[in-house]
């Protein structure tokens, strides 16, 4: 993986999409503490604390997504994270239906 | 005559405003099917997302875990019926309940005690009814399911699962359905909830290779809070089809009974004429039949 890579991300909600782009970091809180993925990651599969995920997109302010649970896997820079409930809170630049 | 032209107006009067509603019925169930096919695609990331995660989970530790061990006999099975909350849907309700009456006479000859939950009042009605008992209910959002609704159902269903046989708990847990296959096709189907057979239905043949995970925490933990929220989002999927269904259903129920309408208001405007016709002529006759009587005199 060329270290220069991008992260694809994808959040999902139960009901509906909440947001996908690239990014370059994102940050995320498990049961054992605090990740961080950056590109080029190895595969986890991590179980999601309540709290708040911190995602820098490639272009733009970085985007804080309140969530209250769920999962996220990573693999070859796709992140997928999946959340009971997802709200995005902070600066929004995506929109949120 | 006047009375028989009086009977033809007042039909016609009342099949008018029935149409009405019919008309207005199904103009509702048309926009709501739109919102409610949209929503079965927007579960779909979540539905998927979360399948590959189990199947990755699944294939890559070989451990049991209760939810998908297969218990040595199945004593006693739960069967979770989805139906309307509504009736005006055609035989959606019906065609479930019927499905779910086969389902509990098959494990009934397999020697199995069954136990009942519901969604929807007409589910719930068609027990009442009958006199017969079920566990629990959940009414009110058949037409529009909420997730919260979807946790409640796989909590209690989970809670009855964890049960001991020996104290009234399940072995099995079964979901009655209807099918969203298209606009006029919706078929009633049956799924085996628990235990879980990880399976992937749609492409188990486009040979992914999952890649090699590591857990955080240990698998066996995050296969315990991945398995209760891999059947919340089966139950939900389940309820969103459902819905779709019964608006589907309703639809179409409602046309045909808007179209029988404007048919029975034809016939009806027909047989108005018709009697007003015969009213005149014999009212025609009567006079000249006076008349000739009058000059004949």
């Amino acid at each position: 993986m060329a270290a220069n890579a991008e992260l694809e991300v994808e959040i999902v909600a139960a009901d509906h999409f909440v947001w996908s782009g690239a990014a370059t970091m994102v940050r995320a809180r498990t049961s054992d503490g605090e990740i961080g993925i950056l590109p080029g990651h190895s595969p986890v599969l991590a179980i999601l604390e309540e709290g708040e995920l911190v995602i820098q997109p490639v272009s733009g302010e970085r985007i804080v997504v309140g969530v209250d649970g769920g999962f996220f896997s990573v693999d070859s820079n796709r992140v997928v994270i999946v959340a009971d409930n997802a709200r995005i809170g902070g600066s929004v630049t995506a929109e949120a239906r | 005559m006047g009375a028989q032209i009086r009977v033809y107006r007042q039909k016609i009067a009342s099949t008018t405003s029935t149409r009405k509603i019919f008309k207005a019925m199904e103009l509702i169930a048309t926009s709501r099917i739109g919102r409610a096919r949209s929503r079965v695609a927007s579960s779909l990331p979540y539905a998927n997302a979360i399948t590959r995660a189990v199947s990755a989970v699944a294939s890559q530790t070989e451990f049991d875990h209760p939810l998908t061990t297969e218990p040595a006999e199945v004593r006693r099975a739960a069967v979770l019926v989805m139906t309307s909350d509504r009736g005006l849907a055609g035989s959606y309700s019906a065609s479930a309940l019927k499905q779910a009456e086969g389902l509990f006479e098959k494990l009934k000859s397999e020697g199995k005690e069954t136990k009942a939950y519901l969604v929807g009042r007409k589910a719930q009605a068609y027990f009442d009814f009958r006199r017969r008992p079920y566990e629990q209910v959940w009414t009110g959002d058949t037409d529009a399911p909420k997730f919260e609704t979807a946790r409640e159902i796989g909590k209690a269903l989970l809670d009855d699962f964890a049960t001991d046989y020996a104290d009234g708990g399940v072995e099995e847990i079964h979901v009655v359905y209807t099918k969203f296959r298209s606009m006029v096709v919706q078929e009633p189907s049956v799924i085996r909830l628990l235990p879980l057979e990880v399976v992937d239905e749609q492409d188990s043949s486009d040979a992914e290779l999952l890649p090699l995970y590591e857990y955080e925490p240990e698998p066996e933990r995050v296969l315990d809070a991945l398995l209760p929220r891999y059947i919340e989002s089966r139950l939900f999927a389940a309820l969103l089809q459902s819905s779709a269904s019964e608006l589907a259903a309703r639809q179409r129920a409602m046309k045909s009974a808007g179209d029988n309408a404007t048919e029975l208001i034809k016939k009806y405007t027909r047989l108005r004429n018709t009697a007003r016709q015969a009213e005149i002529t014999q009212e025609l006759s009567e006079i000249v039949a006076g008349a000739d009587a009058l000059n004949a005199s």
